[in-house]
Parts: C-alpha cells; sequence; structure tokens
C-alpha cells in the first residue's frame, strides 16, 4: 500500500470534522473523495497534504508515518504534489517558470528536460512562455497539473480539480487527465462532488457524508449495490417504492415479486415475513416493453438526445423511473408498458417520506 | 515501519492552520501599537473639550467662533458644489461623449493633481492681486476698474475647486466608464432623451461613486492649511496654527482640534456610507463603443470648457511659475535652496520606508490571523487619512511634551529629547499617510491567496524562500506604488512639517509658506516648481504600475 489512513479524525472543542477516516491505495491507483459540499473531503485531502493537523488516528505514506495526532511532517516535506480548486498559478510567473517553481535544487538541464516534457504531456508546448492570465481555464488547469507533477510526487492530491470549468469540458478534461496520471504512473486522489467526473477518473471511490467515509467502493458498486441510502440517493437516480419481504431473498412490490440475493434482510426483519421495507429502483430497472401487460402513465419527461428518462406513474400511486431508448416518443399522460429488470436488490429499512430526486 | 526522519512538532490549533508563514506573536504587538499611535492623538484631544481653558475658550467662542464655523460652512458648500458639478460634467464629456481633443484631455485633465492647492493658491494671488500684472495692465490701459478682490471666500473656493476637482472626476469618470453608454440606451429605449437619461438614469447610477470623491475632496478642504492661510481665509487651521505660535496656548489648539475632528468624522462617515454601496452598485463592464458625438457649436463649447479648466488649473500656474522662478533662479538657487531640497527629500524617504513597512506589518497581519480584533485595528489605524495635518501636529505633541516632562522629572535626560524631533515628525506622517501606502499594499496583498502559498510548500519551498520567490515579486507594483505616493505626499505636506519639524529645518513646503507669507511670489515660486515635479511621480507611477 502506497497510502494508508488508519481512524482518522479531527475535532475540536465545539465541532467534530472528521471521524474515523480509514483507506488505502495502492501505487498507481486513482481514488476519489465523493460527497456533497462540508462533507469534511477536502479536509481529508489537506490532512493528508500536511496543511491540517489531525487529532486521532494516522497517515502513513509509503511506511513512513507523516501525520499522527500532535505530529505532522511539514507539508513542504512529504514530496506530496498537490493541485488547487483555484489552480494557484502564481500570476507574475510564465507557464514555463511555473512549471519549474518546484525543480529547485536539481541541475539546469535536468530542469529544462522535465519542464519540456511535462509541456508535452499536458499539450502546451506552444504556450511555455505566456502568463497564466493569458491562457484559457482548460489550458491553466494542466499548468496546474504540470506543476503539480513536475518534481515527481509520491502522491498527487487534487481538490475539485475541474469545479472552474464547463460542463463538457469538465468531462473531456477528466478522461485526459486520467490517461496523463496512468501514463505517469501517478498515484492520486482527486475530491469532488461531481460523481460524473469521480466515475470518470478514478478506479476506486469513496463516498463521504457527515465527516466520515459511508462506503469505499468501485463506481460500480456504489450505484448498483449502495450500502445505505445516503449513497443510494447520492450517487445516480432512482426511487425508493415501499415493500413487503416474504422470505429472506424475495420481495413484494408493487410491481411484482423480486429475486435476489438480499444479504440485509435479516438484520432488517429477522426471519419475520411481510415486514415492511422500501426498495431501490434505479431508471435501468425499469424497463420499456411495448408488449407487456404492466402498463405505466407518463407524467414527466426529460429528453437526453440517446435516451429519454420518463418519470412514470403506476396504478397504485407510486412513481417510478426509466431510461428508454430516444425513438421511444411518447406523450404525457400516454400509458406505456414496462417491465422488471432488477439484477441488483437493494432494500432498506422502511421510513416515512420514502421519496428521492 | 521507519519513522521519518525530520518531524515537526506543531500543536493543533483552533482554525486547524498549518499553511504559510508562522505569524510572530510579536506582530500583533506591533499592529497594536500602531494602532495607539492613531488613537493617541484623538484621544488627547478629543479629552481636551472636557477641560477648556476658561478665559482662552470664552474669547474665541465670543470673538472667532461665529467667523470660523461660517468660513467653514461656506468653504465646505462652495467647494463641495463647484468640485461635484465640474468633476462630474468632465467626466461624462470624457467618458461618454466625443469632441476634438478628447483623448487628450481625458489624461490632461488629472494634472492639476500635480500642483499642491497652496501653489496654486499664491499663483492666483500673484496674478489677480491690485498689485499684480493683470490689475495693473488694465489699469495703465483703461483706468481704474472695480476688479472682485481674490482674497475673498470666492477666491478660495475657487482655487480650491481648481485643485480638487480631479477627485470627482477620477472616481465619476470610472463610473460612467463602466456603465457604459449602456444606461442611456436603456433610457432611450423606455422613451426618454438622451439628457433626461443623463439625470434620470446615469447620474443615479453614479452617485455612490461621485459622494465618495466629493467627500474626499471635502477632506482635503477640512484639513487643508497651506491654501487658506495664502488667503488670510481665517478656519480652524489657521486659527490652531496662530493659537499656537502667537497666543502659545495648546489648549486652546487643541480645542480648536477637537471642534475639527468632529466636523472630519461626519465626513468620514459619509464617505465610509457611501464605500459599502459601491460595492452593490458595481455593473458589469461594458466598454463605451459608439460614444455620443458632440457637432459643431456643442463640440465648441465641450472643447472650450475642458481647455478653460486646463489652462486655469495647471497651464497659467506652471507658466507663471516658471516666469518668476527664472526671475530669482540666480540668486536663490544657491547652498540653502539644496538644503530644502535634501531635507524634503530624506523626509519622503525615510517617511516612505516607515510608512511602508508599517503597512506591510499591517496587510500580513490580517492575511495570516483573520479576526475581528486586527481588522477592527487596522480600519482605525488608516482612518489617520481624515486627520488634517495641523490637528495631528497638536494631537501628538501634548503627549510628546508631557512624557519629555516626566523623563526631565525623573532625571534620565536633562533637555526635552522628543519634542520637535525628526522621530515625531515622522510619526505625525506615519498616522496622516497610513492609509496611502496600506490601500496599494493590501489589494496586491489579496491577490497573493492562500493557495498559492500552499501549493509553493506542496513543492517542497520553505517560508524564506516563498517571500522571495512568491510575495517578493507579487507585491512589488504595490510597494513601489505605496512609497511613490507617500513620498510626494510627505514633500507637499504643510501643517505637520510646520508645526512639529526640528528648529531650523526648513523644507521645500515650509519655505514656499515663509514666502507666501511674505507676499515674494518670485521665491516662493522656485520651491513650488520642485514641488510640482515630484507630483507628477505618482501620476506616471500609477499609470505605469496600473493596480488591477
Amino acid at each position: 500500500m502506497l497510502l494508508e489512513l488508519k481512524g482518522v479524525g479531527q475535532s475540536y472543542s465545539t465541532s467534530t470534522v472528521l471521524r474515523d477516516i480509514s483507506f488505502a491505495l495502492k501505487p498507481g491507483e486513482i481514488g476519489c473523495l465523493l460527497g456533497p459540499s462540508g462533507c469534511g473531503k477536502t479536509t481529508v485531502l489537506r490532512a493528508i497534504a500536511g496543511f491540517e493537523t489531525i487529532t486521532s488516528g494516522e497517515i502513513i505514506l509509503d511506511g513512513e508515518r507523516i501525520s499522527m495526532p500532535g505530529i505532522t511532517l511539514p507539508p513542504e516535506k512529504r514530496r506530496i504534489g498537490m493541485m488547487f480548486q483555484d489552480y494557484a498559478l502564481f500570476p507574475h510567473l510564465s507557464v514555463i517558470a511555473n512549471i519549474d517553481f518546484g525543480l529547485h535544487g536539481q541541475s539546469r538541464d535536468k530542469r529544462k528536460a522535465r519542464v519540456k516534457e511535462l509541456l508535452q504531456v499536458v499539450g502546451l508546448e506552444r504556450s511555455g512562455h505566456a502568463f497564466p492570465h493569458e491562457l484559457s481555464g482548460g489550458q491553466q488547469q494542466r499548468v496546474a497539473l504540470a506543476r503539480a507533477l513536475a518534481p515527481c510526487p509520491r502522491l498527487l492530491l487534487m481538490d475539485e480539480p475541474f469545479s472552474n470549468l464547463d460542463a463538457e469540458l469538465r468531462e473531456r478534461l477528466s478522461l485526459e487527465v486520467r490517461d496523463v496520471l496512468k501514463q505517469e504512473g501517478v498515484t492520486a486522489i482527486v475530491v469532488t462532488h461531481d460523481q460524473r467526473e469521480a466515475f470518470a477518473m478514478s478506479d476506486v471511490i469513496g463516498v463521504m457524508g457527515e465527516g466520515k467515509i459511508q462506503q469505499w467502493d468501485t463506481a460500480y458498486n456504489l450505484y448498483h449495490v449502495p450500502a445505505n441510502r445516503f449513497i443510494a440517493d447520492f450517487v445516480g437516480q432512482g426511487v425508493l417504492l415501499s415493500g413487503k419481504m416474504i422470505g429472506t431473498n424475495q420481495v413484494e412490490i408493487e410491481l411484482g415479486i423480486l429475486d435476489g440475493r438480499i444479504p440485509n434482510s435479516q438484520e432488517l426483519c429477522g426471519i419475520y415475513d411481510g415486514c415492511a421495507v422500501e426498495v431501490l429502483l434505479r431508471p435501468d430497472d425499469i424497463v420499456h416493453d411495448d408488449t407487456s401487460l404492466l402498463l405505466a402513465q407518463v407524467e414527466h419527461k426529460a429528453f437526453r438526445g440517446a435516451d429519454i428518462l420518463y418519470t412514470l406513474r403506476l396504478a397504485g400511486g407510486g412513481r417510478v423511473l426509466s431510461i428508454v431508448p430516444s425513438h421511444h416518443n411518447h406523450a404525457i399522460g400516454e400509458k406505456i408498458g414496462i417491465r422488471l429488470e432488477v439484477d441488483h436488490v437493494v432494500v432498506f429499512a422502511a421510513s416515512i417520506g420514502n421519496s428521492m430526486r | 515501519m521507519k519513522q521519518p526522519p525530520a518531524l515537526a512538532v506543531s500543536k493543533p490549533t483552533k482554525s486547524g492552520f498549518a499553511a504559510g508563514l508562522p505569524l510572530p506573536d510579536g506582530w500583533i504587538c506591533v499592529i497594536t501599537l500602531i494602532t495607539a499611535l492613531t488613537l493617541i492623538p484623538v484621544a488627547v484631544l478629543v479629552s481636551s473639550l472636557f477641560a477648556p481653558e476658561r478665559d482662552i475658550w470664552m474669547h474665541f467662542v465670543e470673538y472667532q467662533l461665529p467667523q470660523l464655523l461660517t468660513n467653514t460652512f461656506l468653504l465646505v458648500l462652495g467647494v463641495g458644489l463647484s468640485v461635484a458639478v465640474i468633476g462630474i460634467a468632465l467626466a461624462w464629456l470624457t467618458a461618454v461623449c466625443d469632441f476634438p481633443g478628447r483623448k487628450q484631455f481625458s489624461w490632461a485633465l488629472l494634472l492639476p493633481l500635480a500642483i499642491p492647492a497652496y501653489v496654486t493658491a499664491f499663483v492666483a494671488i500673484g496674478l489677480l492681486d491690485f498689485t499684480g500684472p493683470i490689475q495693473t495692465f488694465t489699469r495703465e490701459y483703461w483706468g481704474p476698474i472695480k476688479f472682485p478682490e481674490i482674497r475673498s471666500g470666492g477666491g478660495v473656493i475657487a482655487v480650491m475647486t481648481l485643485a480638487l476637482y480631479p477627485y470627482v472626476y477620477l472616481v465619476a469618470r470610472n463610473a460612467f466608464l463602466t456603465q457604459g453608454k449602456h444606461a442611456i440606451e436603456v433610457a432611450q429605449s423606455l422613451g426618454f432623451s438622451p439628457t433626461i437619461g443623463f439625470f434620470r438614469v446615469a447620474l443615479p447610477m453614479a452617485r455612490p461613486w461621485i459622494v465618495g470623491g466629493v467627500m474626499l475632496a471635502l477632506m482635503e478642504v477640512l484639513a487643508d492649511f497651506g491654501t487658506v492661510a495664502a488667503f488670510n481665509y481665517d478656519t480652524f487651521t489657521t486659527a490652531m496654527y496662530k493659537a499656537w505660535f502667537s497666543l502659545f496656548s495648546l489648549q486652546a489648539a487643541s480645542q480648536l482640534a477637537s471642534l475639527l475632528i468632529m466636523f472630519v468624522l461626519i465626513v468620514v462617515m459619509a464617505e465610509q456610507q457611501t464605500r459599502t454601496r459601491v460595492r452593490y452598485n458595481q455593473v458589469g463592464r461594458h466598454s463605451v463603443q459608439n460614444r455620443i458625438q458632440l457637432t459643431g457649436k456643442r463640440a465648441w463649447l465641450a472643447t472650450t470648457f475642458c481647455s478653460a479648466i486646463l489652462i486655469f488649473g495647471f497651464i497659467v500656474p506652471v507658466i507663471q511659475l516658471l516666469l518668476w522662478a527664472s526671475e530669482v533662479v540666480r540668486q536663490d538657487l544657491d547652498e540653502r535652496y539644496f538644503n530644502f531640497l535634501a531635507h524634503s527629500l530624506m523626509l519622503g524617504f525615510l517617511a516612505s520606508l516607515l510608512v511602508v513597512m508599517a503597512a506591510l506589518f499591517l496587510s500580513y497581519g490580517v492575511r495570516h490571523k483573520t479576526n475581528w480584533m486586527l481588522r477592527m485595528m487596522v480600519r482605525i489605524a488608516t482612518i489617520g487619512y481624515a486627520l488634517p495635518g495641523a490637528v495631528l501636529a497638536v494631537g501628538i505633541f501634548i503627549p510628546v511634551a508631557w512624557l519629555d516632562n516626566k523623563l526631565v522629572t525623573a532625571g534620565w535626560i536633562h533637555a526635552p529629547l522628543l519634542e520637535g524631533s525628526l522621530l515625531v515628525m515622522l510619526l505625525a506622517y506615519l498616522i496622516r499617510f497610513l492609509a496611502v501606502a496600506h490601500n496599494p499594499i493590501d489589494s496586491q496583498m489579496h491577490r497573493i491567496t492562500r493557495s498559492m502559498d500552499e501549493a509553493a510548500r506542496s513543492l517542497g519551498v520553505t517560508a524564506t524562500q516563498l517571500i522571495a520567490l512568491v510575495h517578493v515579486p507579487m507585491l512589488r507594483a504595490g510597494l513601489i506604488t505605496g512609497a511613490a505616493l507617500v513620498f510626494v505626499d510627505v514633500i507637499k505636506e504643510m501643517p505637520i512639517t510646520l508645526m512639529t519639524r526640528p528648529f531650523g529645518w526648513d523644507t521645500l513646503a515650509v519655505r514656499v509658506f515663509e514666502m507666501t507669507s511674505a507676499g515674494e511670489w518670485n521665491r516662493a515660486a522656485l520651491p513650488a516648481v520642485a514641488l510640482i515635479l515630484a507630483g507628477l511621480v505618482p501620476i506616471f507611477v500609477l499609470t505605469k504600475f496600473r493596480l488591477k
């Protein structure tokens, strides 16, 4: 393991910012901390960088304990690169001088070669003598990446790296940056509140909420097997329909009976049949099928290009979402046939107010 | 697991602060000291209100106070109105309209800023007096004509307006440029003529800026000593000077000073009120692309108006000064003159060094420990720009004399040490001009974000390297601008220099005052030319290092 966080916490007399943060990254892996604003994800990043002190646990980099309560290795001694949300480029230095900034103590030729190499990696060979304010947002972002990578950091931290860019550029750049990181073999942690960015960039994602890591997993599992309501709500779209447990591996909802492995059924209901639960239905769990006898009425539709996201009203009053290929164009009020195709049955304890976005 | 070789022990702090530079505890002490320096003179003066020296005070209330109040009121009203009208008119013409010479006028109209008002004052008196060239000329050719008296309220107001309108011009022009023609076009699309649009839309939108500019001009009016002294127009500042040097009553001087502080406070509060509003009124930047083209008679009127202001505010005074100076250059450009010059330069240099250092201290302090106490202290410390020099001189002299007295009584020193020393003078400059240096330095400091510090440190740079590689280059423009502005302000400064200088320590400004008092205009002209040359420096610096 290159980086290990063991039970890291940060609390002051008045409040607790982080509690029991534990995760580990292998060399070359790109991890991501995903969560709503104020969940503490940036604090974790800054604690790893050495800008924040921690009050419990420890942070270990490459077998070296760099943070523990009362002891913090200063950031300049950690060899951890950081990319800031506002890029923090030095406005008085050219692109070349910015990238060169962290290469002090090396021979002139080495520095020149490294800067040249990085300009190539980020595709800014022709802008080397420009000043930051002369560059576009995307170009500034690349300079910031090159500057952070220049001294070959043991770990690269990125704080909301794309939040200042528009949506289209954001998606393209996040893939580009991933390629650069993989090419350079850099281990990295990205902090973001944008799940698409997280999915595009990282190998493994930790979803944070209320100062804790709620689930540390792959994007696939976060979406399909969320550990709790918070994850189910935060990652992806979906609705919760109320249902009834019948046996340990079956649950009945308005649309029929779902079979599948339900690992938390014991914990929720014991062996009691018919206990009330809520079932997570993602838009891809509901498939449009003209031959199906199960009908639902179109309540809203959002045309999204390749597909249409329908909000459907069931006969019993419940609502579900469904993604349908875009040439199945139905009018609002129309009744269309649907079919269940649930690969992962996700069940939570019943609660009042089960509406999800 | 191996232990890292060098672990720095740091205490977890409430803000979790581990980045940037550590701020030594002594830092706060220095900032507190600077703040106290501003507060002490004010406190001393205000407290003197409650311990009046009866006889002299009653004398003042009975014979002088009504006159002083009327004079001050008329001056504030007259200058306030006329700088507003002239400043707004010039700003509108150069920002939104187009007429022959507009481009040149838009910067040339700032030139009067380089001439201290007291210099314009003695030029005007010298030219328009009964014995001056104009009246003498007309008398010889057309016989006696009744001229209005130049040494009058109207004369002072005219001279001060010519010297101070750039304050309003500068801000109003900025406001109109930001609005662009946009505002007028909106008005036109709603069916108003451009003229009505100006009064209904453009002017109200620019009002916060304009009021701010007028208030700055009024602070200068209340602080002015040299101009009113040249005109023998009694205001609080001249009365304080007389109380001190003719009546030798420090008490009377300080009471007058405390009254003046009241007026100043009103103006300061009005100015700060508008400043908070300016933030909300900021509109997007529209470049003025198609200006209102003035043609025919209206274009001529615009060009004539701008020319007239420039001629009377800058060209005539400068030519007259050069003529006068050339008359006396042979006899007066001697060792004594170079002595004045050396004193002025030395004062300006020492003061700008001191003030810039203090401003840096304040700026770094707020940057690293942002709490309301510290921000409050910085606000107080930089309010000195509103305190008239004469007030400050009195306010700082009283505690210094007291301290000297105590030291002598205690037997530590044999004669007063601080009184009339360069140190006291420099401290007074520090209080008065701290804001002048603090503003440009602080605005540059804001450009250095905390993440820049952190970026540098994550790239393996130590604190010292951080300052050398990032902070100094980024603050450079602010430091140079601040130092240049303070330098020039100190060289032009009159009342503090007159009232607190060491005995016999004469500067260019002191020389101008003495020769003006003696009515020897041509001999006052020679040092005045040097002052104007110095005054051109900030205009140059401001255009060179354009602050963002």
